[in-house]
């Protein structure tokens, strides 16, 4: 770690702590933005979230080294944590803590990207089917229940493991695809009982389109499940891409993800048990902190309270 | 919810699980890459296709497979020729042997924990168990794993590192030592998913009996004086347990998911291991087998939970015949 490095994860510190403090200010004077404030893991969640994006976009001036370089193979295998190894060296000497800073790239954005095509799909087949009825309904949510009772890890090991070489979008893909059914329920059950308010059929009387109807009436008011479908989905498609590549058919080496450090790590775990202890804390993190203010956004958008 | 209903959702739950075998053939058969390996011989490789009828059209091997299945037998493992059958009955017993201590821990100490929390709430011992359980429940299952692995394995040389059984010792001593040296290795792989389990059950569970807690006639209890232990006990978690089953249905795909990683780790000789292993090889009866097994178990267990369901809460089975009603109306 040299001074710059040091001083730019200082820098990143105080923006992320400096970002949530102006949220909580301006959304003190609000009372749903205060209810969602209300539990100190919330604000929390939210600073360890800021952090770990600001890390993941500034990643070149954060990691002190090439994530992928072996810095030497023949001295500097499997160093404890240090002042010039913050988080010590793997098993091809390879700086960890520069990896776990790349790795955030990957593993934030395969999590925030499969979870948006994920919810994006779930709210329109439930959006669909709880609007329509009749066949429709039928027909899509038979599919939802195959969906449901689909053992995703096996169909995502098959596609994954036996399509090998898949690109990286694929794998986005793959992922997005076998997540959306519970999403869909979830907001099906919401725009059925929506559908049956008065804002809703005098939008319709007064001539709107359906698709006006759907995203501009029902769906705004459906909000509160969605995004906190999203935000535990962020951490579900997280955790998965770990799995998978842990099992060693997510993100092929050398490039870094979260899942992949631990699978190499696990290779050492008795000499160099760091390797495997810190990305698992930085997805232990993440999950977290998607928990805890995926709690706040239901505490602030759930009309049903419980007793403070 | 009477015996129409019944035989309605089992109708549902058989084309379920059809439908996902269907997929799950189809998904295995037009991957790329063959069964065979490349470093064998192309004429043996010719013959065991024909053996398996690999040769044959997609849609006829589907033919065949149904047909056999409507006759009870799954076909034969690619690796070694034995009946599928057999090599998952196998394994199934370990597979219920690390669910069932997994699960037993899972509703043990998660219903415990989040009946004190919920009776507890906003109080220190809440605030507390509120943080351990949300960090627990985030923990990635094969992570926590390794680490347990680490320091109770190898480090405290507490629990053996993997494996079901000692195969040295075991069938040497007596019968006895053999129970406790499986439980002694089950503990480590049924520790981990427990625990994430539990924490999950517990934030469930704090949540169902808090939902409870402001409806009337909890209020109305305490307003007649009844004891706060017997509102707590008798009011509150009789109805916050309805929540429960439902959650108890969920269980199974997370015990599922969890065990193909965590047997994995711990060389448990269960069926997620089968089932990665399977796949690994292109081992297709043994695949489409595992997926056929573990839908069922999942449609099984929402069945089993809406049952209970409606044999626990009278409200439902007054909704369930009116809905019936109005859609016959």
């Amino acid at each position: 770690m040299t001074l710059g490095t040091w001083l730019a994860l200082f820098v990143v510190l105080v923006v992320a702590a400096e970002a949530v403090r102006a949220l909580r200010h301006r959304g003190l004077r609000q009372e749903r933005w205060r209810r969602f404030f209300r539990h100190r893991t919330t604000s929390w969640g939210l600073g360890i979230l800021a952090f770990l994006i600001i890390v993941a976009l500034a990643a070149p001036l954060i990691a002190p080294f090439d994530p992928d370089r072996q810095l030497d193979i023949l001295h500097l295998t499997n160093q404890p944590p240090s002042w010039t190894f913050l988080l010590g060296t793997d098993f091809l000497s390879r700086d960890i803590w520069s990896r776990v800073v790349y790795g955030a790239r990957v593993s934030l954005g395969i999590g925030a990207l499969g979870a948006l095509m994920a919810v994006s799909l779930g709210t329109l087949v439930g959006a669909l089917a709880g609007y329509y009825q009749r066949w429709i309904d039928a027909v899509l949510m038979r599919g939802v229940d195959v969906g449901l009772a689909l053992p995703r890890i096996f169909i995502l090991l098959m596609a994954v493991a036996l399509w090998d070489g898949l690109p990286f979008a694929a794998l986005v893909i793959a992922i997005g695809l076998t997540s959306w059914f519970g999403t869909s329920r979830l907001v099906r059950a919401e725009v059925l009982s929506l559908r049956q308010r008065d804002f809703v059929v005098a939008a319709r009387a007064l001539g709107a389109d359906t698709g006006r109807v759907i995203f501009r009436h029902v769906l705004p008011n459906a909000a509160a499940p969605i995004i906190v479908s999203a935000a535990l989905g962020v951490g579900n498609v997280l955790l998965l891409e770990a799995s998978l590549s842990f099992l060693g058919i997510g993100i092929k080496p050398p490039g870094a993800s979260w899942g992949n450090m631990i699978a190499d790590g696990a290779t050492s775990i008795y000499t160099a048990p760091w390797a495997t202890l810190f990305p698992g804390l930085a997805i232990s993190l993440v999950v977290m902190s998607l928990n805890a203010v995926a709690d706040g956004v239901r505490d602030a958008l759930d009309p049903r309270e419980e007793p403070a | 919810m009477g015996a129409a209903w019944l035989l309605r959702r089992l109708v549902a739950s058989i084309a379920i699980i059809f439908a996902v075998v269907t997929f799950v053939f189809i998904l295995i058969h037009v991957a790329p890459g063959r069964p065979c390996p490349e470093n064998v011989d192309p004429a043996v490789c010719d013959q065991l296709n024909r053996q398996f009828s690999l040769d044959k059209s997609i849609p006829e091997q589907y033919w065949r497979y149904l047909i056999a299945l409507a006759h009870g037998n799954l076909g034969y493992s690619f690796a070694d020729g034995r009946p599928v059958r057999e090599v998952i009955a196998g394994t199934i017993p370990f597979t219920l042997q690390l669910a069932g201590a997994a699960l037993l821990l899972d509703f043990l100490l998660g219903l415990g924990l989040g009946i004190y929390q919920a009776v507890r709430v906003n109080r220190l011992p809440d605030v507390v168990l509120g943080n351990v359980t949300l960090f627990i429940y985030s923990l990635p299952t094969f992570w926590l794993a390794l680490l347990l692995l680490l320091v109770f394995g190898e480090k405290l040389q507490w629990f053996p590192v993997g494996g079901a059984s000692d195969p040295v010792l075991c069938p040497v001593v007596n019968s006895w030592y053999c129970v406790a040296d499986r439980l002694w290795h089950t503990v480590l792989p049924a520790a981990t998913l427990g625990l994430v389990g539990a924490a999950g059950t517990a934030r469930f569970q704090r949540a169902a009996m808090l939902e409870v807690a402001t409806q009337d006639y909890v209020r109305t209890a305490r307003a007649k004086g009844v004891p706060e232990r017997r509102v707590v006990l008798r009011h509150q978690l009789r109805n916050a347990l309805l929540s429960f089953i439902t959650r108890f249905g969920l269980a199974f795909p997370f015990l599922l998911t969890g065990a193909v990683l965590i047997e994995t780790i711990f060389a448990w000789p269960g069926m997620g291991r089968l089932a990665f292993n399977a796949i690994l090889s292109r081992d297709y009866p043994l695949v489409t087998a595992t997926a056929l097994i573990a839908s069922t178990v999942v449609v099984a267990g929402n069945l089993v939970a809406d049952i209970l369901l409606g044999i626990a809460d009278p409200r439902l089975r007054v909704r369930a015949s009116a809905d019936v009603e109005a859609v016959t109306a």
